[in-house]
């Protein structure tokens, strides 16, 4: 494969964090400030995008920054995984920038200009783990991430707010020292590099036993993928104020999560080597109990967001499950459902959020005939949910679509019965919610008068909602960019 | 006559005649006795640079005292691991002197001050004679020398505690000197000579001899209590609670590392590896007790409620981290050893150092008392931040190289179970730093109530600029003469953590001589 060396990668981190400074320093001037934050945001997917072309042609595009230790290098590689993980999110970040300034404004948050800073913060350390080449940049990058999002979790300051993220801290932090570290040093020694390979690297590199440890200690330590049991972080953050669980536990962090589970995969193990350690079958069995347990769980939460964190935990093992049965249909819906589900998931997070401005209703029991009072709102809310449920003409579909047919490539029949239980449960979970929101009346004393969320909010979710539904008619992109990764590692 | 030649004792002569100087300024006027004192430890920096340059390109320096020849004169041998510490330990004491001025104004008595600048001295050049010396008996003098002066400079601190906390730590410092000097005499017994390069030669032939392996005995255990090495650590947690916090910084960031040294000298360059890995089976009885050091450290550790006390018990389980590495006798770890000498200086160096601004600007040592203090001291707090996730190793920082060597040397060792102990610590110490810096940020100040915000979506309105988060206090953050010291500590722990290459070529040097041969 050939490599071009350039620095745009690392431009595409500089922005956001040179916008940390400008929105630091002009923390007086709110609408100088969120223009910092929308500039940077624009800037970053321009230069993300820019790259696009080169990978397209199947190159790669390298970046060596510094060497920390003889053999620890902090270096970036652009490839098709990393370009399609970094538009998905740089694209979200701009339009979760406006939805941010319209609710944080019509909340009146406190520390406005520490909430900008850390997001920007948080973006520029997930392009820093899409683009890593190594797993040792990964990890430097995934570090930063949890840390830099402990001040939005926390944001409000509240005794319930620092339980909430205390929380999250520990599983984040706790395994990922404690297994994803250990598994990197096992790693190291037994294969003497961590730069990520098309190949894998530890093929040959130790016996059975240590292999299969070191996987294991990978998959208990990317808490970021919400694999069970380590998954209960993730409705926790869920006291981060809206725009904070949407752009970053629907998309930044969770993906961060699978992302990693995936270069795991793919590039460290490779997928001969799982295939011939049974490990795939391993990774589906914990997968397919996440996405069914998960989705009981979700059925019984009454908060709107508990429900969609659940959802969450459920969807994004679906990506894992992709994975796990190293197929070429497999890996490509795999790789698919990150950007598909940020999409619709997203959706679904600015529309708890919009709920919550428009009317401070929080529980799902509460949304009794709100479809009334917020048609758009609710109408982009029925978007995402299909695109949840995997209904046709929406992006959601589209994975559940190739992780089915790999589970056939696989031979993996019962994967099958995984996916049309989940697709049940989704639909169960979600639309109750539809249905109340439309057809339901309204409890008694609210009239029907139309009270949506400012503009700055519904117009971003309406986005979102139609990129749901442009992504399953014009999926080429993501389409091709999966199909280079699996042509890559296949 | 060259200058430079003489580099080795002038290093250890200039700071022990300023001792003399300084007092006698002092009585000119109390501020030339600080000029003297930061003077002469930059001196001492730049000629323990220089002497660092020297070995790098020439190699070994060995200089002979009065020019009489060794083994039957006293020889001063600098090579890369006493260059390595020496810029270490000098540097460091620069660094504190700069700070102490506005430090002690308020933790010392004033009619103390020049008398502490003076034993401050004197407890520098015991520490750099220990480093420098290639005899065995200098080097129990320097011992003694650096052990005096550190038990008068925790005597000076206001509080009554303070002289027991240096009566305690007198009583085992003799203790281990006795061992240490028996130690000595029982090696010139049978060997005849007091220079560590002639007794290498000599030894190995007397490896059997019961009165070797009683020297060698005497050697770690008084060495371990100079160290505080678990369970021999008893001493040291009052010592640093109750010294003054310049005091404290200087002797976690220095002593202890120096008295690691020590050991490692004796261990690895006047015994030979063989001898501890076969004869005794004493790196397995080290690795052994730094394990438990590292796990009651930071246990221990999370149990306290006043800082000085806490920084100590880390303190002890970052000694076992600098033991271990050496004990597990392999390139990787000590590589991780000598790294950890200066990583750990460098970021207890800089917590003490935030501690004194603390104690400076509120008078307060306890955890409870940093509530809130974000906002009020946003400088001093940032360099805590910096220092205590450096300290639970967070990658870019000094603390993850350590562990990384560490833990990689454990693997190469073949000792995996070692791993999960390190990765435990490293989660216990993010919980007694991570409870601190939340609430430095997150918490209201003592005594103030919860800020009105806290409410999720209360309609208080957001006026602009930083003064909105009502209930939080103003800013009133240390003076530069306290902070510029601290953050040049703080910006090290993150600069050594990315460009680790650097310290990483010196300390694999030394690595290899100490396994390998002088």
């Amino acid at each position: 494969m050939e490599a071009v060396q350039s620095s745009i990668p690392l431009y595409a981190l500089v922005v956001s964090l040179a916008a940390v400074v400008l929105i630091g320093v002009s923390g007086k001037k709110p609408n100088l400030r969120e223009f910092w934050t929308i500039a940077a945001a624009v800037l970053k997917f321009g230069i993300v995008a820019s790259m696009l072309p080169v990978i397209l042609e199947g190159k790669v595009i390298e970046c060596f920054l510094i060497n920390v230790l003889p053999g620890l290098d902090i270096k970036f590689k652009v490839d098709a995984l990393g370009i399609f993980f970094a538009l998905t999110a740089s694209f979200l970040w701009i339009i979760t920038s406006f939805y941010s300034i319209g609710y944080v404004r019509s909340l009146n948050e406190h520390a406005q200009t520490r909430y900008f800073m850390f997001f920007a913060v948080a973006l520029s350390a997930t392009m820093g783990v899409a683009f890593s080449a190594n797993l040792f940049t990964t990890f430097v990058f995934y570090e930063i991430i949890t840390f830099c999002t402990f001040p939005l979790v926390a944001h409000k300051g509240t005794p319930e707010a620092l339980k909430g993220a205390r929380r999250y801290l520990v599983y984040l932090l706790g395994t990922s020292v404690a297994f994803q570290l250990f598994a990197i040093f096992l790693t190291y020694n037994a294969a003497g590099t961590l730069e990520f390979a098309n190949d894998g690297i530890l093929a040959g590199q130790g016996s059975d036993v240590l292999l299969i440890a070191i996987f294991i200690l990978f998959m208990a330590g990317i808490a970021k993928a919400g694999m069970m049991p380590f998954h209960s972080w993730l409705p926790a953050a869920m006291v981060a104020p809206t725009p904070v669980s949407a752009l970053l536990h629907a998309v930044a962090v969770v993906k961060t999560g699978v992302f990693v589970v995936l270069k795991v995969v793919l590039n460290i193990f490779g997928v001969n080597l799982l295939a011939q350690l049974g490990l795939g079958t391993v990774l589906a069995f914990i997968a397919s109990f996440t996405i069914i347990v998960a989705s009981i769980i979700a059925l019984r939460q009454d908060n709107l967001k508990a429900r969609l964190a659940y959802s969450t935990v459920s969807q994004l093992s679906y990506v894992m499950l992709g994975a796990s049965l190293l197929t070429l249909s497999g890996i490509t819906g795999s790789v698919m459902h990150i950007g598909l589900h940020a999409f619709g998931k997203i959706t679904l997070f600015f529309t708890a959020g919009a709920i919550y401005v428009a009317t401070h209703k929080t529980k799902v029991s509460e949304l009794d005939g709100i479809g009334k009072q917020m048609p758009f709102t609710m109408a982009a809310f029925t978007v995402g949910s299909l695109s949840m449920i995997g209904l046709p003409p929406l992006g959601g579909f589209l994975s559940k679509w190739y992780i089915g047919i790999g589970a056939i490539e696989a031979g993996q029949l019962p994967i099958i019965a995984v996916i049309a239980a989940s697709t049940m449960l989704n639909a169960a979970y979600f639309l109750p919610i539809v249905y109340a929101a439309f057809f339901k009346e309204l409890p008694p004393g609210e009239k029907t008068e139309r009270r949506e969320a400012p503009a700055i909010m519904v117009v971003p979710l309406t986005v979102t909602a139609i990129g749901t539904l442009v992504l399953f008619l014009w999926p080429s992109l993501f389409l091709e960019l999966a199909r280079m990764v699996v042509a890559g590692v296949m | 006559m060259n200058i430079a030649e003489h580099l080795p004792i002038l290093v250890i002569v200039i700071p022990l005649m300023s001792a003399i100087v300084i007092p006698l300024v002092g009585r000119i006027n109390k501020l030339f006795s600080w000029y003297v004192t930061v003077f002469i430890t930059l001196l001492s920096f730049v000629m323990s640079l220089s002497l660092l340059n020297t070995v790098i390109s020439a190699g070994r320096i060995s200089y002979w005292l009065g020019g009489w020849e060794p083994p039957w004169g006293i020889e001063y041998a600098i090579d890369y691991l006493n260059a390595f510490v020496l810029v270490i330990v000098s540097f460091i004491a620069f660094i504190v002197s700069l700070y102490a001025r506005r430090s002690i104004e308020k933790e010392i008595d004033k009619s103390k001050v020049t008398t502490f600048y003076s034993i401050y001295m004197l407890f520098i050049a015991g520490l750099m004679g220990i480093i420098v010396t290639g005899d065995i008996f200098n080097l129990y003098v320097f011992i003694e020398i650096a052990s005096l002066a550190g038990y008068a400079l925790i005597a000076v601190g206001k509080r009554r505690d303070a002289l027991m906390a240096s009566y305690n730590y007198l009583i085992l410092g003799t203790i281990a000197a006795t061992f240490i000097l028996l130690g000595i005499g029982y090696l010139y017994m049978v060997t005849g000579t007091l220079n560590m390069a002639d007794l290498r030669e000599k030894l190995p032939m007397l490896y059997e001899s019961k009165v070797v392996l009683t020297a060698f005995a005497f050697f770690t255990v008084g060495l371990s209590l100079k160290l505080a090495l678990f369970p021999l650590h008893a001493w040291l947690p009052n010592a640093y609670t109750y010294a003054p916090s310049v005091v404290s910084a200087i002797m976690a960031a220095t002593a202890t590392k120096v008295g690691a040294y020590a050991m490692l000298r004796i261990m690895f360059t006047v015994f030979k590896l063989e001898f501890d890995l076969h004869i005794v089976p004493v790196t397995q009885i080290l690795i052994i007790l730094s394990l438990v050091a590292i796990v009651a450290g930071s246990v221990i550790a999370i149990a306290q409620t006043n800082i000085k006390r806490m920084l100590a018990y880390s303190s002890i389980g970052q000694i076992g981290y600098i033991v271990l590495g050496a004990a597990l006798a392999n390139q990787t770890s000590m590589t991780g050893s000598l790294l950890h000498i200066l990583n750990h200086g460098l970021m207890k160096g800089t917590l003490f150092l935030v501690v004194g601004v603390v104690v400076y600007k509120l008078g307060i040592e306890d955890i409870a008392g940093l509530k809130g203090m974000g906002k009020k001291m946003p400088f001093t707090m940032a360099a805590f931040t910096i220092a205590g996730l450096s300290m639970i190793g967070v990658p870019l920082t000094v603390g993850f190289v350590s562990k990384w060597y560490l833990a990689t040397g454990a693997l190469s060792a073949g000792m995996w179970f070692i791993i999960p102990i390190i990765l435990a610590s490293s989660l216990m110490t993010a919980v007694y730093f991570w409870r601190i810096i939340e609430g430095i940020y997150f918490a209201a100040p003592a005594g103030i109530h919860q800020p009105a915000f806290a409410g999720y979506g209360n309609p208080e309105p957001e006026s602009q600029g930083s003064k909105q988060v009502d209930g939080f206090l103003p800013r009133d953050d240390g003076p530069p003469g306290l902070l510029i010291p601290t953050f040049i500590l703080a910006g090290l722990c993150i600069f050594f953590g990315i460009a680790a290459f650097i310290p990483v070529s010196m300390a694999g040097q030394a690595a290899t001589m100490l396994l390998g041969g002088m």
